[in-house]
């Protein structure tokens, strides 16, 4: 099979005056459609300089970048946004959505740059929230919604494009445990449904959901292991189950 | 992307920070309403003038003694008296472009009926004069030429007179004292309102020439002739030939200077009108200086606003906004800012007009013109000052953007 993502001794550096910051070096890699990818690695270990480059937010200093085949280095400005816009969609740690803006113009925005008529638009934003469980709240403001809910308005936005990739950099950072294991959940049924899923992780019991990890160590790639994930929605019900007996247990008393 | 979107997220992100987006528009609020205040009160002097102008007929035609020194320094109109009844004859007999001529002559005196009493202006004319300048009366009638060959001691009054000497009661019939000399009066004149330079028109008592040149003035002395010509386009031949009919009459050499003026309505009205226009213009500057500040009011607002939203740009960019897209997104924003804060500004320059109209009592016009001018130079505005702070927003990186705090 085609890979989606190929890179080939792919580096970056950062030059800050005299200095030289080698963040990325000659990492080699292909990711094929409808792959399950955690990213880890220590704080500096150059994950976010990685998805940057994935995402077509930056491009390497030097080595080469194919995505669904194509060099991305000859994209020009316009396509490397149109690439943005319809093959990936972005999840951050931050939810960054847009504030004082509801859900669903929050999920509607890829929409607005990919020329989607405005009708079309709004179906197709309902309908990526109703997916996320949000059909009863697209009226409301990112700061109505909880932080769980707020990442899968997120996940809509990165969803209604029909994306092949989505990649998501550390997107449970700011999430507690039950609502960590939701978002895995979500990434997991996404990727069964062919959706190719690379997300970045400093925490390695949220990698233990990936098919496959890839361990980076001062920008290198040092570990890359196919592994068999833990289903998240099982996981998810187990937690579930303890928070109520501990709550029974706290009746009792 | 297509117009109507591109208004559509302006208009959002207006309403989401209505605070910051007041501000903006503040600056091109008060700026427009500068502008169409002060265009306004321009114009309508401008247009009173006309107006006024107009009133008196624009194929009256006047002639004034007066003339070039030697030294080229102009005599003052008037200062020599150079006119006379055989120039008014001539001009009546020769002047093929000329329809009426008219004598006037000029004093003034303190008039008194009863015991009230008023200083006005006599002017001593024949019949003639009224249908030159268009003047009737509303009471009583007025003078004839067989009057004024008789010098008859008749005269009518302008509204001013007959308010201050006969408050009250009709003054057809009554007596006015000029001089000591008792002058019936048969008609009171319909008000003229103000003159184009601001005297008073209604200010005046017109009697026969022949009456004030024998027995107020003691002499033929003739101060102006009016003449009319046969139509408006008739003015420039019948000004040529007034003049050269008075050149012969006054027996002047072909290196000797006019002894007199030739001056048309058109004359007058450009006069006006450049001195009105200069004032437009001040004014308007004025104003177009307070709308360049108002720009850079938008300016500095929207380049804060970039700042404050850098983060919002990153996400656009991350789900696909082009460089291009961002550019026309802030600049958009900055029209409609732009268009609405003209649009409350032409409705506060008029409002400003119409309370200078209701207090004091000038007479100001809001034109159509004005108020596309105002709007367009809001919008250009808007483009120029918005165009800088929208070209930062395009050119941030995204990854720098999207994780500003
Ligand atoms: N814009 C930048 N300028 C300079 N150095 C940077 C920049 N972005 C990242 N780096 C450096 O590159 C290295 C890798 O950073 P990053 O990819 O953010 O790591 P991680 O996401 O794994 O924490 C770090 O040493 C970081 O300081
Ligand atoms: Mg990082």
């Amino acid at each position: 099979m085609e890979p989606l993502i190929r890179l080939v001794s792919v580096s970056k550096v950062y030059q800050m005056g005299d200095i030289r910051i080698r963040a990325l070096h000659s990492a080699g890699l292909d990711i094929l459609p409808g792959e399950m990818v955690a990213v880890k690695g220590p704080s500096g270990s150059g994950k976010s300089t990685l998805m940057n480059i994935l995402g077509c937010l930056d491009r390497p200093t030097s080595g080469q970048f194919f995505l669904n085949g194509r060099d991305v280095a000859n994209f020009t400005a316009d396509e490397l946004a149109r690439t943005r816009n319809q093959l990936i969609g972005f999840v951050f740690q931050g939810f960054n959505l847009l504030p004082r803006t509801s859900a669903l113009e929050n999920v509607e925005l890829p929409l607005l740059y990919s020329g989607t008529p405005q009708k079309q638009a709004r179906k197709l934003a309902v309908d990526a929230l109703t997916r996320m469980g949000l059909a009863e709240r697209i009226e409301h403001l990112p700061n109505q919604l909880s932080g769980g809910q707020q990442q899968r308005v997120a996940i809509a936005r990165a969803l209604v494009t029909h994306p092949k990739v989505i990649l998501a950099d550390e997107p449970t950072g700011n999430l507690d445990t039950l609502t960590s294991l939701e978002v895995m959940a979500v990434f997991q049924e996404l990727n069964r449904n062919g959706i190719t899923i690379i997300l970045i992780t400093h925490e390695s019991d949220i990698a233990l959901y990936a098919r496959r990890v890839l361990s980076l160590r001062d920008g290198r790639i040092s570990r890359d292991e196919a592994v068999a994930p833990r289903d998240a929605m099982i996981d998810l019900e187990e937690v579930r189950r303890q928070k109520k007996t501990e709550e029974t247990d706290d009746d009792d008393h | 992307m297509m117009i109507t979107r591109l208004v559509n997220v302006a208009v959002r992100a207006i309403r989401r920070n209505k605070m910051r987006s007041s501000l903006t528009m503040l600056g091109i609020i008060i700026g427009v309403a500068t502008v169409v205040a002060m265009v306004g009160i321009g114009e309508g002097a401008s247009s009173t003038v006309q107006n006024q102008i107009a009133a008196m007929g624009d194929n009256v035609l006047m002639v004034m003694s007066g003339g070039w020194n030697r030294g080229g320094v102009r005599g003052g109109t008037g200062s020599r008296h150079t006119l006379t009844l055989e120039d008014v004859d001539a001009i009546r007999a020769r002047a093929p472009s000329v329809a009426l001529v008219a004598a006037m002559t000029r004093s003034s005196a303190q008039v008194v009926a009863g015991n009230l009493n008023w200083p006005t202006g006599i002017i001593g004319t024949t019949p003639d004069y009224f249908t030159i300048r268009d003047m009737r009366v509303t009471q009583g009638r007025l003078f004839t030429t067989a009057e004024n060959n008789s010098a008859s001691k008749v005269c009518v009054i302008g509204t001013t007179v007959a308010e201050n000497l006969f408050p009250g009661s009709d003054p057809v019939g009554a007596i006015i004292r000029v001089k000591n000399l008792p002058f019936t009066v048969i008609g009171v004149l319909e008000s003229k309102g103000s003159s184009p330079f601001g005297g008073d028109q209604d200010d005046t008592l017109i009697a026969p020439l022949l009456t004030v040149q024998r027995r107020i003035t003691g002499s033929t002395t003739i101060h102006m002739i009016f003449c009319s010509a046969l139509s408006r386009q008739d003015t420039p031949q019948a000004s040529e030939q007034i003049t050269t009919i008075l050149r012969s009459m006054h027996r002047l050499e072909k290196s000797e200077d006019d002894d007199f003026f030739v001056r048309t309505q058109t004359d007058i009205a450009s006069t006006a009108e450049s001195v009105t226009g200069v004032m437009t213009m001040m004014l308007g500057s004025i104003a177009a200086v307070s709308l360049l500040v108002g720009g850079i009011g938008i300016m500095n607002i929207m380049l804060v606003s970039v700042t404050e939203r850098t983060r919002e740009i990153g996400i656009r960019m991350a789900v696909g906004a082009r460089p291009r897209d961002i550019l026309w997104q802030f600049l958009v924003e900055a029209i409609v800012l732009s268009l609405i804060g003209g649009v409350i500004g032409v409705a506060l320059g008029y409002g400003i007009c119409e309370a200078v109209s209701k207090i004091a009592g000038w007479s100001t016009l809001v034109t159509t013109q004005t108020i596309i001018l105002a709007m367009g130079f809001a919008s250009l505005v808007g483009v120029f000052f918005g165009f800088y702070p929208a070209r930062k927003a395009a050119r941030l990186d995204p990854i720098v953007a999207l994780h500003y705090e």
